[in-house]
This record gives C-alpha cells, structure tokens and sequence, in this order.
C-alpha cells in the first residue's frame, strides 16, 4: 500500500506553514524547524536549570544554609536536576539534533511522522512551565530527580504530582519521538542505502530510541502508581501500608539508567561525525562503533541495580550487577579508543567544533573511570550519596553530553543559518567551560570520598575551602555562557557567509544549501555510500580550510 | 574513485507530491505498543516482586473468584475472531458484513466492561485495603482503561464504515487495521494478566 506524501500543489504548501520568524513559533511539520524549535527552548531551560545551579552553588560557599532557606534548597536542586535531564539534555541530543540531521543522513524529506514530531516538541514547552510554575504557586518537588519514596510520598503532595505530572508528558514527548525516530530510520531510507553505510549518529539514534520505547514506559507506569500513592493512599510504596519502597527504585532505575544512556549514546554519535570532518579521516572502525552501540543498548538493561547497592540488595544481585556493569566499560572503550584513532594523525584544525569533542573525550574517560570504580561495591557502599556521585555523573552528563551539545552547535551553525560563527569568541567560551567545569567538579571527587553527602544545604566546615573552590568553577561556567550567546546573536546577523558546505564534509546533509531549501533537496535525494570516505582522493585532502 | 555523492543532475527536478513510499502507519502502531506493553510489563513485575517479597497477614489474603473472570477471558477472545471478521469483510468491500461484526465486537467489548465493573461490586476489597487489592486494581483498572479506549474507537470505526458518507472502506483501511491491532493486543495482554493475577 502506498500513499502520497501531499497532493496540494506547491504554492498551496508554502502558504500552509509560516515564514520567518514566525514559524517557529507555529505548530510546523518541518523536520529542520521541529529541531530547532527543540535546540532553542531546550537552551533556555538551560539558562534556567545553570541559574538554579547557581543558586546550589551559592548555597554551598558556607557550611550554614543562610543563602535559601532548607525547604527551597531541596526544591531547587530538584528543580535543576529534572529541567537539565529532561527538559535539556535528552530534548536536545535526540530531539534538536535528531530532527535536523536524521532525515538527511537516510536521505528523507521529513521525519517518518511529522505530525507526530510536532506533537512530540510541542509537549515539552507547557510541561516545562508546569514544572517551573509548581515553584511560585504551591512549592515545587523537594524528593530530587528520583522522587525516592517515603520521601515523595510525605513531602506536600502538590508539588510533587505536579511534578509527576510534568515528567509523564516529558516521558510521552520522549517516546513518540523514539517511535518517529525507529519508523524514519528503518522505513524511510532511500532506496539504495544499507544500514551499515549510514554515519553513525544514525545508529546511536536507533539505539537510543529502542532504549527510549522501551524503558521510558515503565518509568510512566511507576510515576502513576506513585502518584496513586500520593493521592489516592494506596501503598504500593509505602511501608507503613506494607508496601516496597525497593519495587519502586527497581522500576525507577530501570528507566533511568537507560536515561543516562539515552543522554549520551547521541553525544557518541555526534562526536563520530563531527571529529572525521575536522581530521579529515575516515571514523576509525566503523563496524566495531555499531556494535559497541547495540552493546551499550542491550547491557544498559540489565544493569539498572548497582544504583541500589546500598538498598539492602542481595549478594547475588551485587555481584550480577557489579559485573555486568563493568562490562559496559568494553563497549564504551572500544568508542573512546576508535575516537583517539581517528584523531591519530589526522590534519586536525583545532577549532571550536574540535576543541569541545576532545573536551568530550577527557572528561568522558574521567567519568567513565569513576563509573567502573562506583560499579564495584565494596567501593560504592562508602560513597553512595556523597558528592563522589555528583561529581561522577556530571563528567558524564555536563563533560560529555554538554560539551558535545556546544561542539555540534558550533560545527553545525553554518549549516542551519548559512554564517560562520567567530571562532575567537568559541575558543574562548571552549577554554572557560573547560576550565570552570573541572575546578567545579574535580574537587568534589575528594569532597565525596571524604564523606560529604550530597543533597543536603548544611555541611561540615571543614569542607569550606574546596567548596568554595567548587563555587570559583561554577562562577566561571556561568560566566562562559556569555562569549557564546554573543557569538550565537551577533554571528546571526553580521556572521561571514559560510557557503554551503565550508567544513568540505562528505554527510549527506552538507550535500545541499546552507540553509537547506524547505524539503532538503531540490531535485532528488543524493545516495551517500561512504560518509567518512575524507582523504581518499588527492582534491579532497589538498583543499581543506577549515579556519574562517 | 570519489566519494563524492552521485546526483543525477540531468533527471527532471522531482518534488515530494511525486513522490511516493511505503505506508508505515502500521510500524509505528506497533512500535507504540510495544512501549504500551512495557508499561504493563512494569506493573506484572512489579505485582510478582510484591508476590515474592511482601507476605500478606492471613486475614487479608483472599481467594479470587473465576468464573467471571473466565467469562471475561472468553468474551475478549471471541471479540477478537469477530473484529477479525469485520477486516476480512471490508477487504471484499462487504460493508454490511463488516458493520455487523464491529457493533458485535463492540458490543463484546462493553459486556466485559460491565462483568468487569459487576467483579468490582463483588470484591470483598477496596482499593487501598491492602497492597494485593491495590496491585489488583490498578492493574485490571488500567487494561480495563484500554478496553474501554479500543471500545470507543470500534465505535467510531463503525460510524465510518456507514456507506454511502464512511472514511473507511476497502480503500482506506488503515483505521480499522490499526485498532485491529490494537484490540488483539488489548486481548493478549488479558491473557497474560489472566494467568498472572487470577491462575498463579
């Protein structure tokens, strides 16, 4: 059975979607403007959730809790956890960049389903507000991102289901994305391409989105029986009403440790298409990055348990998920060893694209080497909870999904707007994260393993100085924001035109204008056999001017 | 040799209106329910868990009743054959015989949710008597939630199917295909929690 994509002719089409400006802020079908629409209200959650960091941070330059009172530090740190994971790192690595760049790498003129994509963004922007809104109206959640019970269950009860309420929407935006994703990729490549000719962002979509079907589901199921708890005073986490309060960190953790990977299997793939352009080299073992990424996928499942080390988990299940968790380190070194190949002697430009994937690369290998450290229990049960945990999954999340998120917007802002950005103002802002991000978290490392536990407003003072030093790393984070919102709004009026390929990059989404006409390719789609085949050929690697 | 992408640069400029592709309507359908069945697959793990780990006091342990649960597991299966009747029917553009079978699977679906609703009546439990009852109603709740959406779409689908004035015909079967699939799996998983909640 076939159907036609639009029978309407093309000036009934234009006049359908607006122009401009406009149109991203109108319910579009368009793949490129639905990535957007996800990149920029993803930014600005950001903005939000680093000023409600900030707020940690300041908090935390003194032992006492004099700069918020307890109960608002508690909803802050909640608040900044759930709109950092959910509302900007795992919309924008699968949602911004997703949209944008999937339907050109399978050769496609839109998302398989574009209705449903628009449905998808269009749920993040009012279950971001509510989220916020739960602050000023009633008090936000105080349970953090986990909502643990009892803790969620005593804590006011509006706050936190509106805060379920928000993360159930999130969680529905996330899964028809992935449904939308799985369909497009699979279904809607061009005739002529085979899966294992596709550049690699493509497969770590697919797992990520096999990953988000999967486990995002019982995550919402979960939400509900909470929040049944909560309203309705059922027990089925509520020890004193013989519930389980372990149940729930099972179903719990059996989303959100595939979230993890949901945040970061995408920054593996975005890494894997912009570092070939910058060195000029074929991704070093392609098949072997397709196999690691199915790998990561089916491990991720089954090792959801060694965040429960210390929640009277069995022997048996200790040592399962101790080794099972450590086998993900397998999968996850054959990527970091490939992306240290494929930077081996390449004709590497050391622009901003460049420089934030090898951020990516470092303290991606620092937290992975912390990550197997918190696997092995006899080491977890001592600093479970403490800022060795903060600190261990900021270098994944901030130094690596984060890092990757600056360095594709850096590498892909020609594309999207058709102007260079300034690559003073990037290195700049590159060296300021880079430096404000470790003195952030580096120190918490030690503040973790010497007992400081996290989530708390109060703290020991002897604690004081490398706290504080912390606050210096976070001050300069912030302070980073700055060279690149400039770059971003002065480069989008009075940028150098790029051209329409100014990386000479081989994907299939530089193979058309920058910006791309509205269904990618006038004239049919081209077939793209070899993505990463740079510097095969003698035209191809003289001519390589990557600085503007 | 290059590796620059081959674009046919003489065939005639194409826009999408020409272009045509395989309808994978009934792909996404069944990747949602893959991730509907995952929210179910939660909650059997979830109730088997509390089975294993959270004994009962011996006053709050009931035994449940079968008989109308059985009846329930046979009106669904039969909704099934007879949903399947109704596809085979609007394939030969029968539209009468299609119309008949869907108000009769309808009409299967409304009659497990009122032996439903009677077994609800019947309970010697509430909702938050204890962590069985709830566990129990929250899981038949929510497929009972699915029947009642299925029912309500073959309703709609029957509305349409109406000739002459219905979207839905032989030419346009994708709406009675997709909540086809949608009631099997409906169905399938009452099996599941059948055996799960009422047999283990």
């Amino acid at each position: 059975m076939t159907i036609s994509l639009d029978n309407s002719k093309e000036g009934e089409t234009k006049s359908l979607q607006p122009k401009g400006w406009l149109r991203y802020f109108s319910f579009s079908l368009d793949h490129k403007v639905i990535g957007l629409q996800y990149l920029v209200c993803g930014f600005i959650f950001y903005l939000i959730g680093g000023l409600l960091a900030s707020a940690i941070r300041i908090e935390l330059t003194s032992p006492l809790s004099d700069f918020l009172p307890r109960d608002v530090y508690n909803q802050v740190l909640t608040l900044h956890g759930t709109i950092m994971i959910f509302l900007w790192i795992v919309p924008v690595v699968n949602g911004a960049f997703g949209n944008y760049l999937i339907p050109f790498y399978v050769g496609a003129r839109d998302m398989a389903f574009p209705r449903l994509n628009a449905v998808a963004f269009w749920l993040i922007p009012p279950s971001g507000l509510l989220l916020i809104s739960s602050y000023f109206i009633t008090g936000a959640a105080q349970s953090g991102w986990t909502a643990y019970p009892p803790l969620s269950i005593t804590t006011p009860a509006a706050g936190q289901m509106i805060w379920i309420l928000s993360v159930l929407l999130l969680g529905g935006s996330s899964i028809f994305g992935g449904i939308n994703f799985i369909a497009t990729i699979l279904k809607l490549r061009r005739p002529g391409l085979k899966l294992m000719q596709l550049p690699m962002y493509c497969w770590a979509m697919l797992g990520t989105s096999i990953l988000i079907v999967l486990s995002t589901p019982v995550l919402a199921g979960t939400l509900v029986l909470l929040s049944f708890d909560i309203v309705a005073h059922t027990g089925f986490f509520n020890p004193s009403l013989g519930g389980n309060v372990v149940v729930y960190q099972h179903l719990f953790w059996f989303y959100s440790h595939p979230a993890v990977y949901i945040m970061v299997l995408p920054a593996f793939g975005l890494v894997s298409e912009i570092l070939p352009v910058h060195c000029r080299k074929p991704l070093f073992g392609y098949t072997t990055m397709v196999y690691s990424i199915m790998a990561i996928v089916v491990l991720g499942f089954v090792v959801w348990a060694h965040h429960m080390f210390t929640s009277g988990t069995p022997p048996w299940m200790r040592l399962f998920f101790t080794i099972a968790t450590s086998f993900i380190a397998v999968p996850t070194g054959i990527k970091f060893f490939n992306w240290v190949a494929t930077l081996w002697g390449g004709r590497i430009s050391l622009n901003s694209a460049v420089l934030f994937s090898c951020g990516f690369i470092v303290n991606f290998v620092l937290g992975g080497i912390t990550g197997v450290a918190l696997a092995q229990v006899p080491f977890d049960v001592h600093v479970h909870d403490t800022y060795f945990v903060v600190a261990h999954f900021h270098y994944i999340v901030y130094g690596g999904s984060v890092f990757v998120i600056f360095s594709s917007i850096y590498h892909w802002y020609p594309k999207v707007t058709g102007r260079m950005l300034n690559e003073d103002l990037g290195r700049f802002h590159f060296a300021l994260t880079f430096i404000g991000f470790n003195l952030c978290f580096a120190p918490q490392h030690w503040l973790g393993l010497n007992g400081m536990p996290r989530r708390v407003a109060e703290y020991d003072p002897q604690f004081t100085f490398v706290n504080q030093l912390s606050s210096v790393g976070a001050l300069i984070m912030a302070i980073s924001i700055l060279p690149f919102l400039w770059n971003i709004i002065q480069s989008t009026f009075r940028g150098p035109v790029s051209g329409n390929n100014p990386w000479n990059a081989l994907t299939p989404e530089w193979l058309t204008s920058s910006p791309p006409p509205i269904e990618n390719w006038i004239g049919p789609p081209p077939l793209v056999k070899e993505p990463y085949g740079y510097g095969r050929n003698n035209k191809d690697s003289n001519e390589i001017t990557t600085d503007t | 040799m290059t590796t620059l992408p081959q674009i046919d640069q003489d065939q005639e400029v194409r826009t999408s209106q020409e272009e045509h592709h395989e309808d994978f309507r009934m792909f996404g359908l069944a990747t949602f329910l893959i991730a509907d069945g995952m929210t179910f697959a939660g909650f059997f793990a979830a109730y088997l868990t509390y089975k294993a780990v959270n004994p009962l006091l011996p006053d709050a342990v009931y035994e449940l009743e079968l008989p109308l649960p059985t009846l329930n597991t046979i009106l669904l299966l039969v909704s099934s054959a007879t949903f399947h009747k109704a596809g085979t029917a609007l394939k030969i553009d029968d539209s009468k015989n299609c119309r008949k079978w869907l108000l009769i699977t309808a009409l299967l679906g409304l009659a497990f949710l009122i032996s439903q609703m009677v077994e609800y009546f019947t309970l010697p439990f509430g909702l938050t008597d204890n962590l069985y009852a709830s566990t129990f109603y929250a899981l038949t709740g929510f497929h009972g939630l699915h029947v009642t959406l299925g029912a309500l779409m073959i309703s709609i689908i029957w509305w349409q199917t109406r000739s002459p004035g219905g979207r839905v015909n032989s030419h346009n079967q994708f709406p009675l295909e997709a909540t086809e699939l949608y009631w099997h799996f409906v169905d399938g998983i009452w099996v599941i929690l059948f055996i799960i909640l009422y047999l283990l």
